[in-house]
């Protein structure tokens, strides 16, 4: 168990800077936060660049702390967020004592099931906002007023990368699902994307997740043999689409079908909320004070934690208050909008407290192109073609 | 006899620059190629393209004219330049990354923003010194001075402020926050308006000088564009403080706004994402830099059109015109 107050010392240091010398502060709001990260039990990854870091999501958190204190330091706001790491198990008393000591922002990194329970056991006395679970019932069904979800949906990621691949004339789709129950959410998302925008499913098939360790020795050795075998004999497909949340057998897929064909989702071109390459609309400078503060490259859950803080900060600067109440009203509100490095504003969807953003399509290296795509458009906000829009939400408050 | 006399002092001036005396050197930084192409401001012909170094962004001119100077952001120093030759002088320190600068109105120091670090760097260009470093918000961009050069402005695109930076001090004297990732900072030339925009938020905050109060946010509306992409960006204001023009990045436009009533006229369709925008000295001409059509657009500003686009060097970002 791991737990720490980062934000304090950086607040206070900043105050004896030139900046205030001559301006007399008044006393320093501070704005309380936690970020709680839910760790489960599972193998490793089949690839070890993916291998999980000690500070993943807590770096991103960090550093949304850092910005926040810079702006701070001229509003007289001091920002802090406490660290937790919990199992599933101990998920819901380590959310009880950050309740307990009137934290009421809580950046949660779980996965669906446990981001549903937390967010039921906090109740109105706190606000969640969801850096990890992409499932589409968190925004549906089951959704709930507490939470903000940061992370894009499975139905976002699904409908960026759809879009794209429209743009591209490869409308025929080969749907390769994990056995899990989340890779067929996921896979769910996939279809209800083809519907709506005009592509064709020719078959699906389901990649059995038999168990046993991921690499082995010589493993790729098999992996060519059985790769090809498994994707021959398709109906004419334009691209191969995965869905493997759990990170089973994706990564093995290109290069190896039967027919040579591209692959995409969850692996090959993979919609993400972020890339550790991306550089456009300021993101060089991001990328910059992140790799600083963490000597490693971003992953998708330090954007989004950090996108998370950002959110709490930009409404404590807009408001010029600490109080929990007011932040969240205004985060809630019609005037909230946050900058997160992908060209325009982000906001927050009043019917599933979505937060609105562009997806980026990303091979292994560099953003390939961000969706929506431009032929998109829509009534209110183009990034609203993006996931479960207003009239066909399943969500009541 | 009079303008006999003139004449005759003419006459060995026009020798010595061996071309029309209204023509000015017009210099684009082409943030991916490296260069800067420069163009001749009466014929809208491109004179040459010249290397200045690793990702040339901010772009200003001494007032004498005599020296060049191009934020080489990944080089992480300001390169100088003799105009007429675009050979390299000298360099300047400028901190990590610059990225927009700006020159005092006396021509000396020059104020540039460090975007990686927070910081807004003092260099004089005479001893080629850091004079002071003034920690600021996060992103600090846009650099705008007063036109009796007492204030400078930055903006810093993360933390959305309008930092207001004493010039004798150093030290900050206010903060205005404007609206998501402000971008640029420009006076009127009387000085009592002070023009910021903001890429993300979408407006242009009119700000006081004087109570650093905001007065009139200017919004924008472009039938058949999509809101998310009006993006305002560079600003300038004529010497008359009549005509305001705002490029707005990915809609391809220039916003013209009445510098009296700051309410917008018109929207002139220029190349795409349209940047950074330099008056020549007579105002007759604005240019524009687009950077993701690689081209320049001159708009005639009596007229308030568009009559040309210029094609220069990859994705053009900023842009300067020689005063003489």
């Amino acid at each position: 168990m791991f737990k720490g107050i980062i934000g304090l010392l950086v607040g206070a240091s900043a105050l004896a800077g030139a900046a205030l010398a001559q301006q007399p502060q008044p006393e320093m709001q501070l704005i309380r936060a936690a970020v709680l990260r839910v760790d489960e039990e599972r193998l490793p990854p089949i690839s070890r660049l993916d291998l999980p870091v000690e500070d993943q999501g807590f770096a991103g958190a960090r550093l949304a702390i850092e910005d926040n204190d810079t702006t701070g330091r001229f509003m007289g706001q001091d920002f802090e967020a406490v660290e937790v790491i919990a199992s599933p198990d101990t998920a819901g008393a380590e959310l009880d004592k950050l309740l307990a000591e009137g934290i009421q922002f809580v950046v949660l990194l779980a996965d669906d099931r446990t981001t549903l329970a937390l967010a039921d056991q906090a109740g109105d006395r706190a606000m969640l906002l969801n850096a990890r679970a992409r499932g589409d019932n968190l925004r549906g069904a089951d959704c709930r007023f507490n939470t903000i979800h940061v992370a894009p949906s499975h139905a976002m990621l699904a409908d960026g990368l759809a879009q794209f691949l429209m743009w591209k004339n490869w409308p025929d789709w080969l749907l390769v699902t994990g056995s899990h129950p989340e890779d067929e959410a996921l896979a769910a998302a996939y279809r209800r994307a083809a519907a709506k925008f005009g592509a064709r499913i020719v078959e699906e098939r389901v990649f059995e997740d038999t168990g046993g360790a991921r690499s082995t020795d010589s493993g790729h050795v098999q992996v060519q043999a059985q790769m090809p075998v498994f994707t021959q004999r398709a109906p004419d497909y334009d691209v191969l689409i995965a869905t493997d949340e759990s990170d089973v057998f994706a990564p093995y897929l290109p290069y190896l079908t039967w027919d040579p064909r591209p692959v995409a989702g969850s692996a090959g071109l993979v919609p993400r909320s972020w890339h550790p390459a991306m550089e456009a609309w300021g993101g060089m400078q991001f990328q910059n004070r992140f790799e600083r503060l963490a000597n490693r490259p971003i992953r998708e859950e330090d954007y989004q934690a950090w996108l998370a803080l950002r959110i709490v900060g930009e409404a404590a600067t807009r408001t010029q208050s600490a109080d929990p109440a007011e932040l969240r009203a205004f985060i809630l509100s019609p005037q909230f909008d946050v900058a997160g490095f992908k060209g325009q504003k982000l906001t927050v969807r009043d019917w599933d407290h979505q937060v609105r953003q562009p997806i980026l399509l990303t091979t292994g290296l560099l953003t390939t192109s961000v969706s929506p795509q431009d032929q998109y458009l829509h009534q209110t906000s183009a990034l609203d073609t993006l996931g479960i829009d207003r009239p066909e939400t399943e969500c009541s408050f | 006899m009079r303008s006999m006399k003139r004449l005759l002092v003419l006459a060995p001036a026009m020798v010595l620059l061996a071309e029309p005396a209204l023509a000015n050197r017009v210099f684009v930084s082409n943030e991916k190629g490296n260069d800067v192409t420069v163009l001749d401001s009466e014929t809208l012909e491109v004179i040459g393209t010249y290397p200045v170094g690793n990702r040339p962004r901010g772009i200003t001119i001494s007032p004498d004219g005599t020296e060049l100077y191009v934020c080489a952001s990944d080089d992480n120093l300001v390169r100088v330049f003799d105009p007429n030759t675009m050979e390299e002088m000298h360099t300047l320190p400028s901190g990590p990354d610059p990225e927009l600068f700006v020159l005092h109105p006396s021509g000396n120091p020059l104020y540039i923003a460090n975007e990686d670090d927070n910081l807004v760097t003092v260099v004089d260009v005479k001893s080629k010194q850091v004079l002071a470093e003034i920690p600021v918000g996060v992103e600090p961009e846009g650099m705008g001075v007063s036109p009796d050069g007492k204030i400078v402005i930055n903006t810093s695109e993360t933390t959305n402020m309008a930092h207001f930076i004493d010039t004798d001090t150093f030290e900050i004297v206010a903060n205005v926050l404007v609206d998501s990732r402000p971008r640029f900072a420009e006076f009127n030339h009387d000085g009592t308006k002070l023009y910021v925009s903001a890429e993300i938020g979408g407006t242009i905050s009119v700000i006081d000088p004087a109570t650093q109060e905001i007065t009139k946010k200017i919004t924008f509306e472009v039938p058949g564009v999509l809101p998310e992409a009006i993006q305002p960006v560079g600003v300038r204001v004529t010497n008359d403080g009549k005509k305001v023009f705002v490029a707005l990045g990915p809609s391809n436009r220039v916003a013209v706004i009445d510098g009296e009533t700051d309410e917008v006229k018109d929207y002139l369709l220029v190349g795409q994402r349209v940047w950074q925008m330099a008056f020549t000295p007579d105002e007759k001409y604005l240019f524009t830099t687009n950077g993701n059509s690689n081209d320049v657009s001159v708009i005639d500003v009596a007229a308030e059109e568009v009559i040309k686009s210029v094609q220069v060097g990859q994705q053009p970002w900023g842009v300067v015109v020689a005063p003489n």
